[in-house]
């Protein structure tokens, strides 16, 4: 390892990419859809079910509205990137695959504490969840490591490996730096270097008011039922393969669930709604679920 | 004599999960070997974050060859059904033997080699192992806590074979993930093992990880003049997170310090698994942290130390954003955002259970001698904090701020220890509150819980117990016992409910008060004797049983009671053959043991009476014991069912009385140890 400095921000994503490719995991690039979490990429989510094998790796912006602090807490942002990685079915050294990753970029397990933290990971919105650990360096949670049980209500075999970085915490802890803004995004000798902050504080701060503040409440409402209506009519209708038409109606999914988002952090669901909402978007990811199963199990 | 060793390595095992998972494979192993009529001497195990060991010593080296006789059809059955038995046994016909009219075959099985059990038993053993949750990995169907890893499994110095899902069983076992010499090494039996394992900077015993822990991390923070704050639950949590214990004492920023400390404390224990840190003698926490790390570092951990601050910081500096926001609202301006918290569907929102709650504390307060409003204003608040921030992101602190922003807006500080104190006692080793205020609003929210479970049909059942009523009634009467207070238990629960306590409430006082002192090694029969008697104050109860208990163990106590039965035995036969006869009973000249219990009871009655009404049921047990002597005198010579009509009414008419002066102190009846 040539890095007599920490690895920038893009650096850090450029070791995992090509780390990653070694092993064989096409690269794909983020889902071009608002959502919660890498997961939720039809790249994770719906690659889980079925037989085939598959892996992969990608950057995914992850948006949690409710988590925005207007830019001004240096460890909290409403929209963060997760590194995601999927391994299926999951090798038998899938731990020391990941603690290869680690060495990639310059965690040395010999200086650090390196842990594997009991966290059963679920969300429940796509009916999902698994058992793992939250992986902690130094004390802090820099991974989450789940080996998936069920996805979108079904149980899975074989079973998909699935590795989430936390990148700002990853970088925060190989550059050493206590505040997000601060982080170098790309090599601080390049001609034009630029911080962290200087490429995403002002969407924290817009969007932190946006989501928390300024988002219409009834718009988003009657959005919510519009990408509702949309899931079931698609599976319903048929490509020129005489498929139903899971990938878009998966996508109404994803736009239905990042609604349900942000009408929780305009605070405008009430407790008793809440299970509800979450009820409406699982039955919603079950059924696009179960047509893909039927789908991949037929080829 | 042989030795076991079977060694389960995975991945990373949860530390709760550790302790039962020792427990269990010890007791399927021995269990199994049971069944497989395999003896030993002793099976000891070991649970750790990457390991499950089993060894089991002085196994012999074969089975015993066994005998197995089984029954057949009867002398002169079909010839097709002896036929059937014959093929089912493997018996030859000529070795059939008659008994009784009964075909017998004896089917010999000749002993294995134990090694060959060993393996199977290793192989069953690990499919249907109990864990709390389990999965499966890969294409495999295997259910274990995490992927298994490898398995060592020597039986007297060989390999006892098995595999599972492509996992042989061998002789090698791998060490730390991170220290010593890489790659797995072999291992020749459980001394080897266990000092190849201590070479590879990994300690097996999870009794020796605490002890390291404890030893090292004592010496740290002392050099340092600090002292840890000891935790017995998190110290067992800690030796199952790491193989090589390494305690590192780690600086927090001191800005830090002026959030509560509880806030503090709960980061480092419930997030970071910290141990906190004092100076000897104060109840703040000082500006450190101990973590125990799993690797012994080059640089002797300050890297680690500065990582887990960081983080440390980190956390803090959110709950610190949480504890300025949720002190810019009072909490009366919370309480309607508890509207939309549901407690139970059909128990109303935790806005409508804050109003019961207010009520509950101003009916209580009368009896406690606290003020009722100021009950009634800690009552309505006591929840309020589940709509605070710093609650929503760490729930274990729930009371405990609600009492820091009580105080923070200027309530009194009654009130403010009221709501922060609610909730205890939260189990056996919490204490329970001692002010008058704090007492009755920790009673009003229990006994809100308590009637309003068991008027919806709620009540406990079995060992579901999903609202924890039984800890809830157990901490009302700890909280009344522990303040001694006098408190006409169901008249409360009735103005409470106004109207009559749900059915079967009362019942389940008895019942929990019975387990409670069941659990401090009491007599619980001595309760049913006190019970019986209908009082429904605590203390009281609690003075009678004690006061029975030690009469009970004196010398007077056993034989009056003996002859309390015997009273009993003699007007139950005698009530069979009519109505005993009614009246007081009346002196008589002879014979003497008569006339001397008539003189015993007839000073005896008043006497309990006077004791009882001052409440001195050591009083009343002296006073029953001087019975005992002219109780045991008038059995040995006075026949009480006597010829003479007159004598037996006046005999009976005195053992009635004898026995009704003894049952105004405790049902003697229902006391059987």
């Amino acid at each position: 390892m040539a890095a007599e400095r920490p690895l920038s921000f893009q650096d850090l994503i450029l070791e995992l990419h090509a780390y990653w490719s070694a092993q064989g995991c096409v690269i794909l690039q983020p889902y071009d859809l608002e959502v919660g979490a890498g997961t939720l990429h039809p790249g994770t989510v719906l690659r889980a079910l079925g037989p085939k094998p598959w892996r992969a790796a990608y950057v995914q912006p992850s948006r949690r509205p409710s988590d925005g602090r207007y830019g001004e807490n240096p460890n909290r942002l409403r929209s963060f990137h997760q590194y995601q990685v999927i391994l299926k079915p999951n090798p038998a050294d899938m731990q020391e695959l990941y603690l290869g990753s680690l060495a990639a970029v310059v965690i040395d397990p010999r200086k650090h504490d390196i842990r594997f933290v009991e966290d059963d990971w679920e969300n429940p919105t796509v009916g999902a969840w698994g058992l793992g650990w939250e992986v902690w360096c130094d004390g802090m949670e820099i991974s989450q490591y789940t080996y998936f049980q069920q996805v979108g209500g079904l149980d899975v075999s074989p079973v998909s490996g699935e590795l989430t970085y936390g990148l700002e915490r990853l970088a925060l802890y190989v550059q050493g730096v206590d505040s997000v803004y601060d982080l170098a995004f790309n090599d601080p000798h390049s001609p034009d270097f630029k911080t962290y902050g200087d490429v995403f504080l002002e969407s924290e701060r817009e969007f932190s008011a946006f989501e928390q503040d300024a988002a219409d409440v009834g718009m988003l409402q009657r959005h919510f039922e519009d990408m509702e209506a949309a899931v079931p009519r698609l599976l319903a209708a048929r490509g020129r393969q005489g498929q139903p038409l899971v990938l878009p109606a998966f996508d109404y999914v994803l736009k239905a669930s990042h609604l349900f988002n942000l009408l929780d952090a305009r605070g405008a669901i009430a407790v008793a709604a809440r299970q509800s909402y979450i009820g409406r978007i699982r039955d919603l990811c079950r059924a696009c679920a179960e047509a893909w199963v039927a789908l991949e199990g037929a080829v | 004599m042989a030795q076991y060793l079977l060694e389960i390595l995975s991945e990373e095992i949860p530390a709760r999960m550790q302790a039962a998972a020792a427990r269990d494979l010890a007791r399927l192993a021995g269990e199994g070997l049971k069944v497989a009529g395999l003896p030993f001497a002793e099976i000891s195990t070991f649970a750790g974050s990457r390991r499950l060991t089993l060894v089991v010593e002085g196994l012999p080296l074969r089975q015993d060859d066994r005998a197995e006789e089984r029954r057949g059809p009867r002398v002169g059955a079909p010839e097709a059904a002896i036929e059937g038995f014959l093929r089912s046994t493997g018996v030859p016909r000529e070795e059939l033997q008659a008994r009784d009219g009964v075909w017998f075959a004896v089917i010999r099985h000749q002993g294995r080699p134990t090694g060959d059990i060993l393996g199977e038993l290793a192989g069953s053993l690990i499919a249907r192992f109990p864990w709390p949750k389990s999965m499966t990995s890969g294409v495999g169907s295997l259910r274990w806590v995490r992927p298994i890893r490898s398995l060592v499994s020597l039986f007297d110095g060989r390999v006892a074979t098995f595999d599972i899902e492509g996992v042989a069983a061998g002789a090698m076992t791998a060490g730390h993930r991170f220290m010593g010499p890489p790659g797995p090494f072999a291992v020749r039996d459980f001394a080897d093992y266990r000092a190849g394992l201590e070479k590879h900077f990994v300690v097996l015993d999870a009794d020796d990880r605490k002890r390291r822990i404890l030893n090292s991390a004592r010496a740290l923070v002392a050099a340092r003049g600090l002292e840890m704050v000891e935790d017995a639950g998190l110290l067992d949590e800690v030796a199952g997170m790491v193989e090589w214990p390494t305690p590192i004492l780690g600086d927090m920023d001191p800005a830090f310090l002026d959030l509560p400390p509880e806030v503090a404390r709960t980061v480092m224990r419930v997030h970071q698994r910290y141990f906190a840190v004092r100076r000897p003698g104060e109840t703040g926490l000082a500006p450190h942290f101990l973590c125990v790390a799993n690797i012994e570092a080059a640089d002797g951990g300050g890297l680690i130390a500065a990582g887990n601050g960081r983080v440390l910081s980190a956390r803090l500096g959110d709950a610190r954003f949480f504890w300025d926001e949720d002190r810019k609202l009072a909490l009366s301006e919370r309480l309607d955002r508890l509207e939309g918290v549901t407690f139970h569907a059909r128990l109303g929102s935790m806005r409508a259970r804050a109003d019961r709650i207010a009520e509950a504390a101003r009916l209580i307060a009368g009896f406690i001698g606290a003020d009722p409003e100021a009950a009634a204003l800690a009552g309505r608040l006591a929840k309020a904090d589940l709509a605070t921030g710093l609650v929503g992101e760490f729930p274990e602190l729930q009371g405990v701020m609600g009492g820091y922003y009580a105080r923070h807006e200027g309530l009194p500080v009654d009130v403010a220890q009221a709501i922060s104190e609610h909730y205890r006692p939260q189990g056996p080793s919490d204490v329970t509150p001692r002010a008058p205020l704090a007492i009755t609003v920790a009673l009003a929210d229990k006994l809100d819980s308590l009637i309003g479970f068991f008027a919806i049909g709620e009540a406990p059942t079995g060992s579901r117990d999903p609202f924890a009523l039984r800890r809830a009634a157990l901490g009302v009467i700890r909280i009344i016992l522990d303040n001694g207070l006098r408190l006409p238990l169901s008249t409360l629960l009735a103005d409470i409910a106004s109207g009559a306590p749900p059915d079967g409430l009362v019942a389940f006082f008895a019942d929990r008060l019975k387990v409670a002192l069941r659990d401090q090694g009491g007599r619980a029969d001595l309760a049913d004797a006190v019970f019986a008697l209908g009082d429904d104050d605590l203390v009281r109860i609690i003075a009678r049983i004690d006061a029975l208990a030690d009469f009970l163990g004196s010398d007077d106590g056993a034989n009056l009671l003996a002859g309390f039965k015997r009273a009993s035995n003699i007007l139950a036969s005698e009530a069979k053959k009519g109505p005993l006869p009614e009246g007081a009973p009346v002196p008589v000249a002879s014979p003497p043991e008569q006339a001397a219990l008539f003189e015993a009871w007839r000073l005896c009655v008043p006497a309990v009476g006077a004791a009882l009404a001052t409440e001195d049921f050591s009083g009343a047990m002296e006073a029953l014991a001087r019975l005992r002597a002219p109780v045991d005198a008038f059995f040995e010579k006075v026949l009480v069912n006597s010829e003479v009509a007159e004598e037996r009414t006046h005999r009976l008419r005195l053992l009635t009385a004898v026995r009704r002066v003894m049952l105004s102190v405790a049902d003697f009846g229902l006391v059987t140890g």
